[in-house]
């Protein structure tokens, strides 16, 4: 065993926090049967043999955005052929079959729309909340919280208590990207900088809303950017305790404008893995099957993962960059793969609360 | 650890550390089967990958991962044989029952060819009216090219044989004669006759496929071994199988490479059985099972030296994370894959991918010609 991964190995058998350089040493090595059985025994301390999956629906009210990430192949201009915005009934049908479906969260995340108000938006959360109080609404990044401050003129705070009035119950983690500067030149030069997607989860998180955090990699990034993303990350974790989960995506370059070939097993598990080690102040690991096939997210749970996310129904972002997992699992699917990887599945609501739990499964 | 014995977990249920036990004696002595399905069911994941990479290891000290250029041709989906886990055979009326053409078949040898391919996978359905001239004047007809043929699994070899009225040995050598360089494992399922009434009931039986393979070994021809699990049996037959593969090759050393892979159920009639729920919920026909299979494949049969990954059911990411569960060989770049694709999966990897998946590991890749060679 390398020197550097068996002080690694005591650190995390001793509970110690892992430094930067320890990451990269992790993000480096190829011995991926150690770091999965690390990142596994920091996984299970923490959350024994449980696994969650949440039952939800994703809606992409809209593609049209004004930025033009070189990532992303979802977004288009106004006006462009495959350019659409959802009408509220559209909206409305998406969320009533979700709640025929017993989903307890919606997923609501699309692009920064030139023309439409913020009041749309309110007015979108308060009558998905009056419709269906019963799910949660888990809605906009932190680039769309930003925007929104600037097309309404509002403080940061002034926008999220709105929302949050209107029926906002936490954020995802999008838009977070790589953090560092020189990355997101490149790659999205007219997102929000890796600061200001900080500050609005500081302010997200100050007003009593969770969320989750994102990586975006296996694009142009190096791996100390990657490091340099997962530090600022803890560092802000270590001030809200706002975070729910860390979610790596992995990067799918079809229909985009970065060159580049599908991310590796690997590198999608040591992200994983890097995560559930490095970030010791993060209770959830998830890996996001959608983005890495159903297969490696089963084999991932053995490598510090505790999340699958979940039944999501109809993905459009990550399907138009040429994802090739279906765009649904039914609970029935998801139960079963938790299960063949030996673990115990846990119906979750958005905040982690048990919906269900199934026994564990008797040979 | 909690208590009860999951498949898969690792938990250190009612036999406590045996797994332990019989893991470090697997390095010198062979394990009853009753052990080796212990170590299936129980032995945590990673202590079996480790396992399996040291004797990788052993036999690979130079990191080399192998693979092949080559197309899988399926001559006919007409097939006799009707397995109820298969979803590509064809009944001769079927509606999209073929054999292929002559032309056909040129075509996709030269387009094989202009790839750099090396060599053709020739397989094929039971068709009730081939016998060795039909197969002869198909291994003649590839054999025009300059191309190795890997062709006609066990249950073919013995079907031209029980048509013609040959014996094993006389079909071998006239089929030799006429250009097959070496014969491929399929068709082996799970070498239990238990489990072969079940699922591939028609198909000849473990001690028949055992019987072409002895005799194509003893002829000189090197084969593959296959093995299909994740249908309807327990661990104690997938045991069963590796043992006897392994004393196989004790005896004929005749096998190049060992090939698991898992049960596709989509369009088989075995996935509509009220009874195969069940058992694949308990089976290892999914990704974490497969890295177990292999790992225990690695293991207890240390006497082949190759131990291949199935990227065409996993996909390239677990196929990738295979090579640190035993395998040293990243199989072919197929070209052309039917029996699986026939089940709704279609993974599919150009050679570029193959060499910078086995690259970003931290192996060697390597282009090979034709089976693993011995060297």
């Amino acid at each position: 065993m390398e020197a550097a991964l068996r002080t690694i190995r005591d650190k995390v058998h001793a509970g110690h926090r892992l430094s930067e350089e320890d990451a990269l040493a992790l993000f480096r090595t190829r011995d991926i049967l150690l770091v999965g059985e690390m990142a596994d025994f920091a996984n299970r301390r923490k959350n024994g043999d449980r696994v969650y999956f949440i039952v939800n629906r994703h809606i992409n009210p809209t593609n049209i955005c004004v930025n033009r990430c070189q990532f992303c192949a979802f977004s288009k201009t106004q006006g462009e052929p495959l350019a659409y915005t959802m009408t509220m009934e559209e909206i409305l049908r998406r969320a009533e079959e979700a709640s025929l479906q017993k989903a307890t969260e919606l997923h609501i995340v699309g692009g920064l729309h030139p023309d439409l108000p913020f009041d749309f938006y309110l007015l979108t959360l308060r009558t998905l909340r009056e419709r269906f109080p019963e799910m949660h609404l888990q809605a906009f990044t932190a680039v769309e919280i930003d925007y929104f401050s600037r097309i309404a003129g509002l403080t940061l705070d002034e926008v999220l208590h709105q929302l949050k009035e209107a029926g906002l119950g936490s954020l995802p983690g999008g838009g977070a990207e790589i953090f560092d500067p020189e990355v997101r030149n490149r790659i999205c030069p007219e997102k929000i900088s890796g600061d200001r997607w900080l500050e609005v989860m500081e302010a997200v998180h100050a007003a009593g809303l969770r969320s989750n955090a994102t990586m975006l990699y296996g694009h142009v990034e190096t791996l100390e950017s990657r490091v340099d993303h997962m530090r600022r990350l803890r560092e802000l974790q270590d001030r809200t305790g706002g975070f729910q989960s860390f979610i790596p995506l992995a990067f799918h370059p079809k229909n985009t404008q970065i060159a580049k070939g599908d991310t590796t097993g690997l590198e999608d598990l040591l992200s994983l893995a890097v995560g559930r080690l490095y970030l010791d102040n993060f209770a959830h690991i998830k890996s996001f099957w959608i983005m890495v096939g159903p297969k490696l997210a089963q084999v991932s749970l053995h490598f510090g993962v505790n999340d699958i996310d979940g039944t999501v129904v109809e993905e459009k972002i990550t399907h138009a960059a040429g994802a090739q997992a279906g765009q649904e699992m039914t609970v029935s699917e998801l139960v079963t793969m938790i299960r063949q990887a030996g673990r115990v599945p846990v119906e979750r609501d958005t905040v982690y609360n048990v919906v269900r739990e199934w026994p564990q499964w008797q040979a | 650890m909690e208590g009860s014995a999951a498949p898969g977990t690792g938990s250190r249920g009612s036999t406590g550390g045996r797994w332990e036990e019989i893991l470090r004696r697997a390095d010198s002595e062979r394990p009853t089967v009753e052990d080796a399905a212990l170590l299936l069911r129980e032995a945590p994941l990673f202590a079996l990958g480790r396992a399996a990479d040291r004797v990788r290891r052993s036999l690979h000290p130079d990191g080399a991962v192998a693979y092949i250029v080559d197309r899988n041709i399926n001559y006919t989906n007409i097939c006799v044989c009707g397995c109820s886990f298969c979803a590509f055979f064809r009944d001769p009326s079927a509606p999209d029952a073929y054999v292929l053409s002559g032309e056909a078949l040129s075509k996709k040898i030269e387009e094989t060819l202009s790839l750099g391919g090396t060599q053709v996978l020739l397989q094929g359905g039971l068709h009730p009216d081939w016998g060795i001239e039909e197969a002869e004047r198909l291994v003649r007809a590839v054999k025009r090219y300059p191309i190795r043929l890997h062709g006609f699994s066990p249950p073919e070899v013995w079907h031209f044989a029980n048509r013609s009225g040959l014996t094993i040995r006389e079909v071998i050598v006239r089929l030799v004669a006429a250009g097959l360089d070496s014969i491929p494992g399929g068709g082996a399922e799970i070498l239990d006759d238990e489990v072969r009434a079940k699922i591939s009931p028609r198909k000849i039986g473990w001690e028949q496929w055992a019987a072409v393979m002895r005799e194509a070994h003893r002829q000189g021809l090197r084969t593959s071994a296959t093995m299909m699990f994740g249908s309807v049996e327990a661990p104690e037959s997938i045991a069963r199988h590796l043992l006897r593969v392994r004393d196989l090759q004790d005896r004929t050393g005749g096998f190049a490479s060992f090939i698991p892979w898992t049960f596709q159920p989509g369009n088989t009639a075995l996935s509509g059985d009220p009874g195969f729920g069940e058992s694949a919920l308990a089976g290892f026909g999914h990704a974490v099972g497969y890295l177990r299979v292999l790992a225990v494949s690695r293991l207890l049969i240390p006497n082949i030296r190759t131990v291949q990954v199935s990227w065409v059911t996993m996909g390239a990411k677990v196929a990738q994370l295979g090579l640190f569960f035993g395998a040293n060989d990243f199989g072919s770049t197929m070209i052309e894959e039917n029996v699986v694709a026939s089940a709704g999966v279609a993974f599919r990897m150009s050679e570029e991918e193959i060499v910078a998946t086995i690259r970003d590991a931290g192996f060697q890749p390597l282009k090979r010609e034709g089976p693993p060679c011995s060297t």
